[in-house]
């Protein structure tokens, strides 16, 4: 959220927010406040929020400070709750004032309006022992709480113009089982607290933190396997100067085709580790074949029609890669059966196979060679329109072509190579040039 | 004679059980035995409603267990139902009374019914780790259950009682969390020949969050079903619920990287640079080099990871170095394939100490003027295990590898180091031996 030139409109919601808020502490009956329960709330509150959220987007967090506000929802009623709320005024986050204001009045809002709710559906005489009678009640004012959230934290996003409405719904639709779940978490803290005190939050909230370890070390593991794999990728591009990058192309043009035709988000995963790795095999063909001027013979030729086959031989034992194998393997089959390294045809070569296909030879054409220089964008296109049906599947193509127009594609570096880099003379993956074999005239 | 060496590889199951694991599932076996036997002499369980539900648990905990990196199974929802067994007070107000015996013959009940299913679908059942978790059990409910009386005497307890109890039960779990680690320490130690200290420690490092997070999770259900009813178990379990998701997901990226890394330094031999099998077979020598000279588990996945890869370097070279072998190449082309291999693992930024140590790993372990510091042990442990392969490949020759030995030994003075080298005649010592 900019704090600097925040729009009229935004100051003026602040504002209502803020008074409203303001208005219900100040005007508050505190007869019937238990100082004690809410102090042990209030630290825990601010002790949750100090620790790193378990859930981290760009504009919003889901801290361990949610159960809190919900236990002192049920604990202590809109009062207690709403003062449980305003506390973070003094969150140890660093934030702007702004904010801060902001945050402590909408919370201090989300906790009263929940509190009343839970006020107004609990059952009569509160009897800890019936846990079951509870659950009803605080789901509903945990959905109460969920909803103010959102809506008043949504409602400064679109208003200081951070997000779109339409980044504010996905995120929404990502934060809201956080919300619901470490919320409810609440009802777990207060439902012990009477007996067991200050130990309730800790033993609710130690399998909790050991979870968020688990899940930052998840994070950490899934960036270094990345890392790994692209710098490994790049290792091998370094047999040849110009295709620099190409791995890493193919892998964002299939994340681009899968995207485009819907593919579940594990797929789209799998095939960007695919693209990425496509080529691996290449490793296997001999640098002296890469390299050589004029036409190949059978021999050299078969080298190279076999790597995908030894791309596979090296990755087959990579557990989770599962589909983005037979895309591997099969990424140079032609819908017209012309292909290698098994000279599939149509359906019998599979989607994530078709989709690479697409993403390598147009990564290949707009590519500087040794041979020509990079073709641009829009002859690539029309060669990829030429070939469609023939080489490629119509299906993809069109995916590609559309998704083409709503993002940019990255320009591969057109510089000179040094002198020193090595570089190759023929391309597999061009369809535009094909690999001359010598004794087949026309291929 | 052919015959009777085979009869010596395929011993019965039971005889290639180490020590230690035989101990631990006889205790386990002699606790099972105990505890029905009382349950057969009692006429059956005591308050059997909370037995069950518990029972449930356990078994879903066992259902869904899980499989951690370095090999270790943990089934935390039903280590949590364990010891919220041994530790209830009441339910829900009302006193229950049984045995430890009792708690340990639920326990194991649990477990069975939890395994079959892994049974039926041909998964073979862990069972030192299985009889792991039921010897935890029993600690805490034989060092528990005696004080129930004491602790609850009908009416609802007090915040200070609660926490006299709390206090005991955080003092019991912990005790219960040692005796764990320290069986699983002893059993590894064996099993992998490591040292007692450093497997503890290993162990330690391993399972401790989860051993935490599992014990809390078992004093809460017990507290909440003492309070509120049965019913608040299920609510209870949630949290440790969360837990286990994330370590699931956790144990799998790991999972993956490993088998990412060890796919990956296959390159170099389908690239032809290296002999098939040399990565994976440098990598193996080096683990178990690195395990006799001490090294702790963290140390040792550096360790594989840069055995994996220390033949990356290579990639960078227009053309295979004849035979792939670098140790029969020279010093300079050494240092380069090192630091060109080191090169390209700094640019992942995530494997810096990996990068140390590839790149170490053609330095002498001395310098002959004594002026810089020598490389890394990990270096100088992959080292030793390159040359010796170079020089054998997968030959299992006694002789030769006695004569390779040999020459590693007379370059000790300023290439090899000597304890290293020392390690690495245990590890073929044993190796023969098998």
């Amino acid at each position: 959220m900019p704090v600097a030139g925040l729009p009229l409109a935004a100051w003026t919601y602040v504002g209502g927010v803020v008074a409203l808020a303001a208005t219900l502490v100040a005007t508050a009956s505190y007869a019937d406040v238990d100082w004690a329960p809410l102090a042990a709330m209030a630290v825990l509150f601010l002790a949750c929020d100090s620790v790193p959220a378990l859930l981290s987007l760009e504009r919003a967090r889901v801290s361990l400070s949610f159960s809190a506000s919900l236990a002192s929802v049920v604990l202590l009623g809109p009062v207690g709750a709403g003062l449980v709320g305003a506390c973070a005024l003094f969150t140890w986050q660093r934030v702007a004032l702004v904010k801060r204001v902001y945050n402590g009045a909408q919370f201090a809002l989300c906790g009263f309006v929940a509190g009343f709710v839970y006020d107004v559906l609990r059952p009569e005489a509160l009897d800890v022992s019936r846990v079951d009678r509870q659950i009803l009640p605080f789901a509903v004012a945990l959905l109460v709480y969920v909803m103010c959230n959102l809506a008043l934290v949504g409602g400064i996003l679109l208003l200081s113009k951070a997000a779109s409405p339409c980044e504010l719904r996905d995120e929404t639709i990502q934060l809201t089982p956080g919300l619901l779940g470490y919320g409810s978490f609440g009802l777990l803290i207060a439902g012990t607290f009477e007996a067991i005190g200050a130990f309730a939050p800790v033993l609710v909230m130690l399998p909790l933190l050991v979870a968020r370890w688990a899940f930052a070390q998840t994070l950490a593991q899934q960036r270094a396997h990345e890392a790994t794999l692209a710098t490994l990728c790049q290792a091998v591009e370094t047999k040849d100067y110009y295709t620099r990058g190409h791995s890493e192309r193919v892998s964002r043009g299939s994340v681009m085709i899968a995207e485009e035709i819907g593919m579940s988000r594990a797929r789209v995963e799998a095939i960007r580790f695919a693209g990425m790795l496509h080529d691996v095999g290449k490793l296997g063909v001999p640098t002296k074949v890469l390299q050589k001027e004029g036409p190949l013979t059978e021999e050299e030729f078969a080298a190279i029609q076999l790597h995908p086959m030894r791309g596979l031989e090296i990755i087959r034992e990579i557990g989770f890669l599962d589909e983005a194998l037979t895309g591997i393997m099969y990424h140079h089959e032609k819908l017209n059966g012309r292909g290698y390294p098994q000279g599939l045809a149509g359906d019998e070569i599979p989607e994530f196979a078709r989709i690479i296909g697409v993403a390598d030879a147009f990564d290949a054409m707009t590519s500087t060679r040794s041979y020509r220089p990079a073709r641009s964008v829009a002859e690539g296109v029309a060669e990829l329109r030429r070939c469609s049906g023939e080489d490629f599947d119509p299906q993809m193509v069109d995916a590609f072509l559309r998704a083409l127009d709503k993002d940019s594609w990255p320009a591969p570096d057109t510089a000179e190579p040094p002198a020193k880099a090595q570089t190759s003379r023929q391309d597999h993956d061009d369809p535009a040039a094909p690999i001359r074999v010598s004794g087949e005239g026309a291929w | 004679m052919v015959t009777r060496l085979q009869a010596a590889r395929e011993r019965p199951a039971w005889q290639q059980l180490d020590t230690a694991q035989l101990v631990l599932m006889g205790a386990a076996a002699a606790l099972v035995v105990a505890a029905l036997a009382w349950l057969a002499a009692n006429g059956g369980v005591d308050d059997p409603q909370p037995a069950i539900v518990f029972g449930v648990l356990i078994a879903l905990g066992e259902l869904f267990r899980m499989n951690m990196p370095g090999g270790r199974e943990a089934a935390p929802i039903s280590r949590a139902g364990a010891l919220g067994y041994g530790m209830l007070l009441s339910v829900g107000g009302d006193p229950v009374s049984y045995s430890p015996l009792q708690v340990i013959a639920v326990t194991a009940c649990g477990m069975v019914a939890g395994t079959l299913p892994h049974v039926a679908v041909g998964r073979s059942p862990r069972l030192d780790a299985m009889a792991r978790r039921l010897v935890a059990a029993a600690v805490v409910a034989i060092l528990f259950r005696p004080l129930t009386d004491v602790l609850f005497t009908g009416e609802p307890l007090t915040q200070p009682q609660w926490l006299t109890a709390l206090g005991l039960m955080t003092a019991i779990s912990l005790a219960a969390a040692l005796a764990d680690m320290t069986v699983a320490a002893l059993i590894r130690s064996e099993a992998v020949r490591a040292r007692f200290g450093i497997a503890f420690v290993d162990e330690f490092r391993a399972s401790a969050l989860l051993c935490a997070a599992s014990s809390a999770t078992g004093m809460l259900i017990a507290v909440a079903t003492s309070v509120m009813d049965l019913a608040a178990l299920l609510l209870f379990t949630a949290p440790i619920l969360t837990t286990q998701f994330a370590f699931r997901r956790y144990a799998a990226v790991r999972t993956t990287y490993l088998q990412t890394v060890r796919a990956l330094s296959r390159v170099t031999e389908v690239g032809g640079y290296v002999e098939t099998g040399h990565s994976l077979r440098v990598s193996r020598l080096s683990v178990a080099m690195g395990r006799e000279l001490g090294m702790t588990e963290a140390e040792l996945l550096e360790l594989e990871y840069a055995a994996l890869m220390h033949d990356i370097g290579q990639l960078s070279l227009p053309d295979p170095i004849p035979g792939g072998a670098t140790v029969l190449s020279s010093p300079e082309d050494q240092r380069r394939i090192a630091d060109l291999g080191a090169a390209v693992i700094e640019q992942t930024g995530v494997l810096d100490m990996v990068a140390r140590i590839v790149r170490g790993q053609s330095d002498p372990y001395r310098d002959p003027a004594g002026s810089r510091p020598g490389p890394p042990l990990a270096s100088r442990v992959i080292k030793a295990a390159n040359a010796y392969d170079d020089l054998m490949g997968d030959s299992r020759d006694r002789d030769r590898a006695a004569a390779v030995l040999d020459r590693l030994r007379a370059d000790s003075e300023y290439q090899y180091d000597p304890a290293v080298v020392e390690s690495l005649a245990r590890v073929l010592d044993r190796r023969i031996l098998r």
